[in-house]
């Protein structure tokens, strides 16, 4: 498919003579790679012509930072950029003060509105909410009914309506009242789906906007939109005011930019994306995430910052010296471990790395939280000792250990192993290099710090 | 020219109004920008240039082929075969054309019926309701029709296409949500052989193309249809959304990788997308365009006819 911004840019500056400085020319070389990228992911012409603008400005103004190359320097103007756009923050569904509160869902048709309506009622009543869901969809041919199937599968209370009911507003009336009667505390309404231009369908949106007073507008949108995105986002903020934005269909392979425009041209937060086909697949947005998506790239440089934020400083160096003179315990073993679950998901670390390089082997790596678990159990349930020299650990300790920590003989017996293995492999580094060369091949990936 | 299957001789003298007026807004996007663009301009420089790109890429038809389109009038421009700005229209209007028309084949035609036409497109892009308004179409043409809802996993799938049975009064073929698809269209051939129909059309689950385990179900229905009818599906149509960007064309690629897609059906071109993705496909992977949807009634789906299609977009 597409290569990811990030090898474009670092081929930019490969083939400018001294890459070592960022400059006025080679900027323009990188800055037009970066505007085909974000129009390829589908973020508007004008957005995209202001952003470059604004990259262009912050990048001329910046000094020269030694530590990173200009490709990776301009990468992190691009990203921050992106993530100012899309909001710092992930935001969050408001409640009225007085409940139910009532959510309103609307969008374009097949954009994904009641499959968002049934995954957002599960995302509630898990977060301690007591959703009530109603269709007002009274023109697609078994648009109802498809909301009705959800809500029976997620075992959801469904305003169903009566056979007299057939206007949209009767029924998210009498779905509020009902959601009062039974004490739930929010209404969810899926509305039929409309182009933004169809002006009747949009009016009724609006008398049930001033009728319900809904604390929440969703807008949803659907990931692979083009360059429409701005026109129809923009034309449902006008007339209906939205509070926020659901981006569905991120699961497939589409780079979402229109999250940018939309975002760019409404102001609104976007508040979450469907991520599959199951109820649960729907997560909390994150700019960061759908900055690194819409540039394509492995973020190498927040992975960085990641493990320096994260790394204590002056045990990185204990453990440096450690590791020359080969003094490595199993209790240093799991300090580092700890170190390394305190910067998040492996399979987000993992996805920061740029698949190229030294790491190129990392691609498809599977990491099994689990099993860093389990492992940091088994050290937890040794003695001082043990930990400091684990040559005394015989049968009769590996079974005390194995029972301590709720695992198998086996399970300790592959610990201690990977241990002797990684001891081993460090005796014959020293300094630099590990964390490139060596951390591909290892089976428990840990870091030294790499200053 | 594409062969519809409206039969011989039975062009619709308001076909071209209505799709005008259909994709009225279509025209009011990618043309006026056009027009403004070259409007009062003296010769061609760069920041018309950077105009007509606007344009283009605000109509979805790609970076990509943008560029192309700019870069041959630039060679023009360098050897002097243009200098008014007036005639940009024009040329830009041909390219699209020879684009759209170079990919152009007729329908498939079987022998023996029935002809199995089988529909194919991501979540949402409006699929059933195509098939809805394909059935309208084949039985005012006077053809038999049968559904086959295959679309065995979407929640309320099978009933919407039943309203759509209704409506067109076609029969349709179905098991219970949650059966095997391929299953389905099995019964659904045996069926249409059977009761001898002109056309068998299959509804099947949307699907994103990035998911391998789905699109490997749609070669096996393939497969399964195969065995009972010899060289069906005859027609695989990929249904698009007007509003698609880029991702149109990797869904194009993967779905013609697995599902052998013979041309397209691009929707809810009522709005104000404008389809140009359709160009970026039609461009890189040699994909017909079938019909446009556009609108809600089972009447409004049009076979798509390039020089009508871009006539109308710069009457």
């Amino acid at each position: 498919m597409f290569d990811s911004l990030s090898e474009k840019l670092q081929r930019v500056f490969k083939n400018i003579r001294g890459e070592g400085t960022l400059t006025a020319e080679n900027m323009e070389a990188a800055l037009k790679e970066i505007r085909m990228a974000l129009l390829e992911a589908d973020v508007h012409f004008k957005v995209v012509k202001q952003f470059i603008e604004g990259v262009r400005q912050k990048a001329l103004g910046q000094e020269v930072l030694t530590s990173f190359s200009p490709a990776q320097q301009v990468i992190k103007i691009v990203r921050d950029e992106l993530i100012a756009v899309l909001g710092t923050h992930p935001s969050r569904l408001r409640t009225a003060n007085q409940p139910p509160t009532v959510v309103m869902i609307v969008g374009l048709q097949g954009s994904g509105k009641t499959t968002s309506t049934g995954k957002l009622a599960k995302f509630l009543s898990k977060s301690g909410h007591r959703p009530l869901v109603v269709s007002v969809d009274v023109y697609r041919p078994a648009a109802r009914q498809q909301l009705a199937v959800i809500a029976r599968d997620l075992q959801m209370p469904l305003y169903a309506g009566t056979p007299e009911e057939t206007k949209p507003l009767d029924l998210a009336r009498s779905a509020r009242r009902e959601a009062e009667q039974t004490g739930r505390d929010m209404v969810l309404i899926d509305t039929a789906g409309r182009l933004h231009i169809d002006d009747e369908l949009m009016a009724e949106l609006q008398e049930l906007k001033e009728n319900l007073n809904p604390t929440e507008i969703l807008f949803v949108a659907d990931a692979m939109t083009g360059q429409d995105a701005v026109k129809s986002a923009d034309e449902f903020h006008k007339r209906l005011g939205i509070t926020g934005v659901i981006l569905t269909k991120m699961d497939g392979d589409a780079r979402g930019g229109g999250a940018l425009s939309i975002r760019h041209v409404t102001g609104q937060p976007l508040k979450f994306i469907g991520t599959g086909e199951k109820f649960d697949a729907l997560e909390a947005f994150h700019p960061d995430r759908a900055a690194n998506r819409i540039l394509g790239m492995g973020d190498v440089i927040s992975f960085i910052e990641k493990v320096e934020q994260n790394i204590d400083q002056k045990k990185a160096e204990e453990m440096q010296r450690k590791l020359i003179d080969n003094e490595f315990t199993l209790e240093d073993f799991r300090d580092q471990l700890k170190q390394l679950r305190k910067l998040g998901p492996l399979e987000n670390l993992i996805g920061m790395m740029p698949k190229m390089g030294p790491l190129k082997e990392l691609k498809d790596a599977k990491v099994d939280e689990k099993e860093l678990t389990r492992i940091v159990a088994i050290i937890d349930s040794m003695t001082p000792r043990e930990r400091d020299n684990h040559m005394l650990i015989n049968g009769a300790r590996r079974r005390r250990i194995a029972k301590g920590s709720g695992t198998t003989v086996q399970d300790v017996n592959n610990l201690l192993k990977q241990y002797a293995q990684a001891r081993k492999m460090m005796k014959s580094f020293t300094g630099g290099g590990f964390l490139g060369k060596r951390m591909a091949k290892m089976k428990l990936p840990f870091f030294d710090n790499q200053n | 020219m594409l062969k519809s299957l409206l039969g011989p001789g039975t062009p619709q003298p308001s076909l071209l109004d209505r799709l005008k007026q259909g994709i009225q807004k279509t025209r009011a996007g990618l043309v006026t920008k056009l027009d403004d663009a070259i409007y009062g301009r003296k010769e061609i420089d760069s920041g018309l240039l950077d105009e007509l790109e606007y344009a283009l890429i605000t109509a979805d038809v790609g970076p990509r082929t943008a560029a192309d389109i700019l870069e041959s009038i630039r060679q023009r421009v360098d050897r002097h075969l243009v200098s008014d700005p007036a005639e940009l229209r024009g040329l830009i209007r041909e390219h699209l054309l020879s684009v759209l028309e170079s990919v152009e084949r007729p329908l498939a035609e079987v022998a023996e019926p029935p002809l199995v036409v089988m529909v194919v497109g991501v979540n949402g892009s409006g699929k059933t309701t195509t098939i809805g308004k394909l059935a309208h179409r084949f039985k005012t043409d006077g053809r038999s029709v049968l559904l086959c809802a295959a679309d065995t996993f979407r929640a309320a799938a099978i009933e919407q296409l039943e309203i759509w049975g209704t409506r067109t009064a076609t029969e349709v073929i179905r098991q219970q949500q949650g059966s095997d698809p391929s299953a389905v269209i099995f019964d659904a051939l045996q069926a249409a052989k059977a009761r001898k129909v002109d056309t068998l059309i299959v509804d099947t689950a949307g699907r994103l193309h990035t998911k391998e385990n789905l699109m490997a179900e749609l070669e096996k229905m393939r497969r399964t249809a195969s065995r009972v009818v010899p060289d069906a599906p005859h027609e695989v149509l990929l249904v698009l959304d007007a509003t698609t960007g880029q991702n149109g064309l990797e869904q194009a690629r993967k779905f013609t990788g697995s599902a052998g897609v013979t041309g397209l059906v691009l929707t809810k071109l009522d709005g104000t997308a404008k389809g140009g993705i359709v160009v970026a496909i039609s461009r890189e992977l040699n994909l017909p365009i079938r019909y446009v949807g556009v609108g809600e009634q089972a009447d409004d789906l049009l076979p798509f006819e390039p020089d009508k299609f871009i006539a109308s977009l710069f009457a």
